[in-house]
């Protein structure tokens, strides 16, 4: 069973080149020193167009640019997709579209045009607070500059959201309370605080295995996760999901909810029509792709029972959980079928979640435990 | 034809690991012709890859050598205590010795013990102080060694280095010269002793004989007197090493023979093989069937591999009768095999062919030993598993086996090993010096040392200590079954039985190793030991405080699956007792008992 043709579908659009690479990072980026950006807007509209082929006319409730570090394009070219987007598809009024920038002089200078594009949230790349963290995560930028970043977004759009990186080599409770003290009062709408994570193939890997970089041990952890909950739900942007805090990106959420979602560009993954798809990673194998008339790696129509686990593993992130309804719907298996009761049950009874008529929910202690949980009931 | 018995010369050889047994046999039938250079690998005699690594000897092998009109027998020994009968049937075979003793490293326990058989054969017996081409070479040192540890003359002693083959005809003039020829009767009905046995996928069971009176020949029907069963010899031949036929093996002679055996379980070491048409009235003395002394389970890590393993236990113990099996289950483990061996090493030796003969992952239980049960309804039993335990209020008493162990010791790591032996129990027989090392003599209970008293003695003394037992019987003991609860559930495959002065500690160990092992689960989890219903020991596993990915979008959500699929088939592969998920490294880990007291 497939999602109705009837609900609105997310879009996702990727640009995948940076200044530089983070040691942290394990997305699809990638430093280029020349950027033909006209080839690489008219193969997005192409991928954008081939989509439409298959999804036909849906309405679009949200609009997404990560990367890589889209605030490296030329507004012009964001305006370009918005553009298109508006042309094959019916984008709602008031449809989110948010673009993740970094929080450098030169980018601040475009958020004019990427508001005038018709961006209305930003989602700014702070990480830390604290200039030598900074220098640890590779950041090419210092606090003062975020800083300056952060007010020239605030100027220019009506939604604005930043990342935080906690729990950091050396990082204690006292000066992540500090720094969480000085974030919250910035008075955004949201805020992303990640713990960091050492992921395979990243500089940090290699560091984290040789013995040279040591990541808090997992009670500190543990209580930087707690001090988190508690700070962000005092200052009114409570979790809404693991990392999200305050007003919820209905972007984000789509993933979350498993509703439908498109991805264009290279290394994008999209969700549609039950179907998976997978696009060429490397950017100038996707280029070439496009090319020749198609950017897609993987095309793999996913059964009822991996839609039901992938749905159950993103929607247990939720603090307002899975809705039972929706996820029959979307998944086209019963909750009920898709989880092991008895293990819901034992869990439920050491009071790490919550099953009821409208669905499942992970319980405040139960939210640090997501991935044990699944592994118990999935 | 066979030899005559005036030329006839039978020897083993005695020699400690590494003190150049092997070499010393291979120089000897190069020296006499047997094979050639180039056919000559290392090492001939140990056939086993295992036995070739760890330099020791598993079964008997014998090679017959032509030199200077005499034909000589060349019995080489397993050289452990394990296989101690073994040993001592195929000394009985012999009517001399060589002793091969290391110019640098001296006199050893281990060669003490198989000496001392030796001398009990009334054999004669011819020092060989080998390696004396080493730069630490001290002979006159060894020599007087000899004389004062042993007790034997060094006059006939002879200098050798089996590596560049100095010595070695002294050492052929020296058997021919000091070892008696064997006695015998060729017209006298057939006895003969079989000394060994052996599977061989061409020829079936091959087994080693001595000829004591009477000839065995090809196509004679024999009868095995101990065993009762009857057989129509196929082949006689003996070993130059390479296989050769006779017509007949006469008195004094060590051959093989093969009758078409299937099992080597069929032929027991030391039974009298006598002619069936015309037997001889009194069989050899001194036959005995092996018991195993020391027990533990061996379960497939991966529960489908039980049949493979039923299977390459059947096919090991086609080669080797001095093990049992029988099935076993355990909550913990699944289905497996309780298996009784000769001794430690003789456990090491099938749980290692297992692994890379079989290519089986197994999970070893603790060792036990086998305990004498006397009830109060005034039966008994013999227990080899402590989960066969029954209720401590019908018992009456509990008897445990005893060993006498003789240690060899540097005067400097002395102390600590004294030590280790009172922690075990010991009790201390004798402590002499010789030169800069010292000789102990203690009791042991075979179950303390059974764990790691082997791998505590070498750590101790940094690998110098020489170790030799043997058994003296069984004794009352204050003994109980202490078992182990994780999550309130009983862990059966952690049982054991133990002394109840060490109980307390060995329970703290235990909980405490089992901490570390076992992950943190989504409550907090009790682990303990306990003595009937009374807890000794307890630690607590926190409850895990978070386990979450920071960072989950849409992107690649089948990565995440696969992740979560991954973590899932690990789960399956641990053993799940009240809900606590155990890996099997616990079990080894746990089992393994490492720096214990």
């Amino acid at each position: 069973m497939n999602a109705p043709p009837d609900e609105s579908l997310a879009l996702y659009v990727h640009w995948p080149f940076c200044v530089s690479k983070c040691p942290y990072c394990d997305f699809n980026s990638h430093v280029r020193a020349h950027i033909d950006e006209p080839a690489w807007r008219d193969a997005l509209l192409a991928d954008l167009a081939a989509e439409h082929q298959v999804t036909g006319p849906r309405r679009v409730h949200s609009i997404f640019f990560g990367g890589g570090t889209p605030s490296l394009m030329a507004p012009a070219t964001v305006g370009a997709i918005l553009s298109a987007a508006a042309r094959l598809w019916s984008v709602d009024e008031g449809c989110e579209i948010t673009l993740e920038a970094n929080p450098s002089s030169v980018e601040a200078a475009r958020f004019a045009g990427f508001a005038a594009a018709g961006v209305n949230r930003v989602s700014l790349g702070l990480q830390a607070l604290d200039d030598a963290a900074l220098k640890v995560l590779g950041r090419p930028h210092d606090v003062a500059t975020g800083l300056a970043a952060l007010d020239v977004a605030q100027a220019h759009f009506p939604r604005v959201s930043f990342d935080l990186i906690y729990d950091r080599p050396g990082h204690t409770v006292a000066a992540w309370e500090a720094e969480l003290t000085r974030a919250l009062a910035f008075g955004t709408e949201h805020l992303s605080l990640y713990q960091l994570t050492i992921e395979a193939g990243t500089r940090f890997a290699v560091e984290h295995a040789a013995g040279r970089l040591r990541t808090p041990d997992a009670e500190t952890s543990a209580d930087l996760f707690d001090l988190t909950q508690a700070m962000t739900e005092a200052a009114g942007l409570p979790a809404y999901e693991t990392s999200n805090h305050g007003l919820p990106s209905r972007h984000n959420l789509s993933y979350w909810t498993y509703a439908d979602y498109v991805g264009v560009g290279p290394g994008a993954h999209g969700r549609r029509g039950g179907v998976a798809t997978v696009r060429h990673r490397k950017p100038e194998n996707w280029l070439a792709a496009m090319a020749a008339g198609d950017g897609i790696v993987e095309t793999q129509a996913l059964p009822p029972a991996t839609r039901a686990t992938e749905a159950l593993l993103m929607g247990l992130r939720l603090t307002e959980g899975i809705d039972r309804a929706v996820f029959a719907q979307r998944t086209g298996v019963a909750l009920a079928d898709a989880v092991d009761g008895a293990a819901v049950a034992r869990l439920a009874d050491l009071g790490l979640i919550e099953d009821d008529a409208a669905g499942l929910r992970l319980t405040r202690a139960g939210r640090p435990l997501v991935n044990a949980v699944l592994r118990e009931i999935a | 034809m066979t030899a005559p018995l005036d030329k006839i010369r039978n020897f083993s050889i005695i020699a400690h690991i590494d003190h150049g047994k092997s070499t010393l046999a291979d120089r000897l039938i190069q020296h006499t012709g047997g094979l050639t250079a180039r056919e000559m690998s290392e090492q001939v005699l140990d056939n086993m890859e295992i036995e070739r690594e760890r330099g020791i000897t598993i079964k008997a092998q014998t090679v017959r050598l032509d030199y200077k009109g005499h034909v000589l027998n060349l019995m080489d020994t397993p050289g452990h205590v394990d296989f101690a009968y073994e040993v001592s049937r195929s000394l009985a075979a012999c009517e001399g010795a060589l002793l091969v003793v290391d110019a640098a490293q001296g006199v050893e326990a281990q060669t003490l013990a198989n000496v001392y058989q030796s001398i009990e054969h009334d054999h004669e017996i011819i020092p060989v102080i080998n390696k004396v081409d080493l730069p630490a070479a001290e002979p006159e040192r060894v020599k007087q060694q000899i004389e004062d540890i042993i007790g034997i003359s060094t006059e006939h002693a002879v200098l050798a280095s089996a590596k560049s083959g100095l010595g070695i005809e002294a050492v052929l003039d020296a058997i021919v010269a000091l070892i008696p020829p064997p006695k015998g009767d060729a017209t006298a009905p057939l006895k003969a002793m079989l000394v060994d046995s052996w599977y061989d996928p061409y020829l079936g069971v091959v087994i080693l004989v001595r000829v004591i009176d009477g000839s065995l020949r090809k196509g004679q029907e024999i009868t095995f007197m101990a065993q009762g069963t009857k057989h129509l010899v196929d082949r006689v031949g003996c070993f130059r090493p390479k296989i050769e036929q006779l017509d007949a093996l006469g008195p004094g002679e060590i051959g093989f023979i093969t009758a078409q055996i299937k099992e080597v379980a069929q032929t027991n070491v030391g039974d009298t093989i006598t002619d069936t048409k015309k037997p001889t009235t009194t069989a050899l003395p001194g036959f005995k069937t092996v018991q195993p002394v020391v027990f533990c389970g061996l379960f497939p890590t991966d529960a489908a591999d039980f049949e493979k393993l039923r299977d390459s236990l059947g096919k090991l113990r086609l080669n080797d009768a001095s093990f049992s099996f029988e099935t076993e289950s355990s909550a913990a483990l699944g289905f497996g095999f309780r298996c009784g061996f000769l001794g430690l090493l003789h456990l090491e030796i099938i749980q290692e062919r297992l692994t890379r003969e079989y290519d089986l992952d197994l999970i070893t239980t603790a060792p036990s030993v086998v305990y004498k049960l006397l009830l109060r309804d005034g039966t008994s039993k013999e227990l080899h598993n402590p989960a066969d335990m029954p209720d401590p209020s019908t018992i009456e008493l509990i008897e445990e086996p005893w060993i006498e162990a003789t240690i060899f010791v540097p005067d400097e790591y002395l102390g600590s090993l004294l030590k280790l032996c009172q922690d075990r129990r010991g009790i201390q027989k004798n402590l002499t010096y010789v030169g800069g090392r010292a000789q102990i003599v203690y009791e042991l209970p075979l179950n303390e040392v059974v764990f790691d008293f082997y791998d505590r003695l070498k750590s101790i003394s940094r690998g110098y200590a020489s170790f030799d037992y043997h058994q003296i019987g069984h004794r009352e003991g204050d003994l109980v079954k202490m078992t182990i609860m994780v999550n309130s559930e009983v862990v059966d495959a952690l049982s054991m039985i133990v002394h109840r002065d060490a109980a307390e500690a060995r329970g703290r160990h235990m909980c405490e190793r089992m901490k570390d092992l076992i992950p943190r689960h989504l409550f907090k989890i009790p682990v303990q030991a306990a003595i009937g219903g009374k807890v000794i020991a307890r630690e607590t596993i926190a409850a895990m405080r978070k386990d979450v990915t920071a960072k989950c979008y849409g992107g690649d959500i089948s990565r995440k699956k696969k992740l979560l699929d991954k973590q899932k088939e690990g789960k399956k592969r641990m053993r799940q007792y009240g809900n606590v998920d155990i890996p099997q490294e616990a079990f080894i880990a746990a089992l393994r008992m490492g720096d214990a007291n």
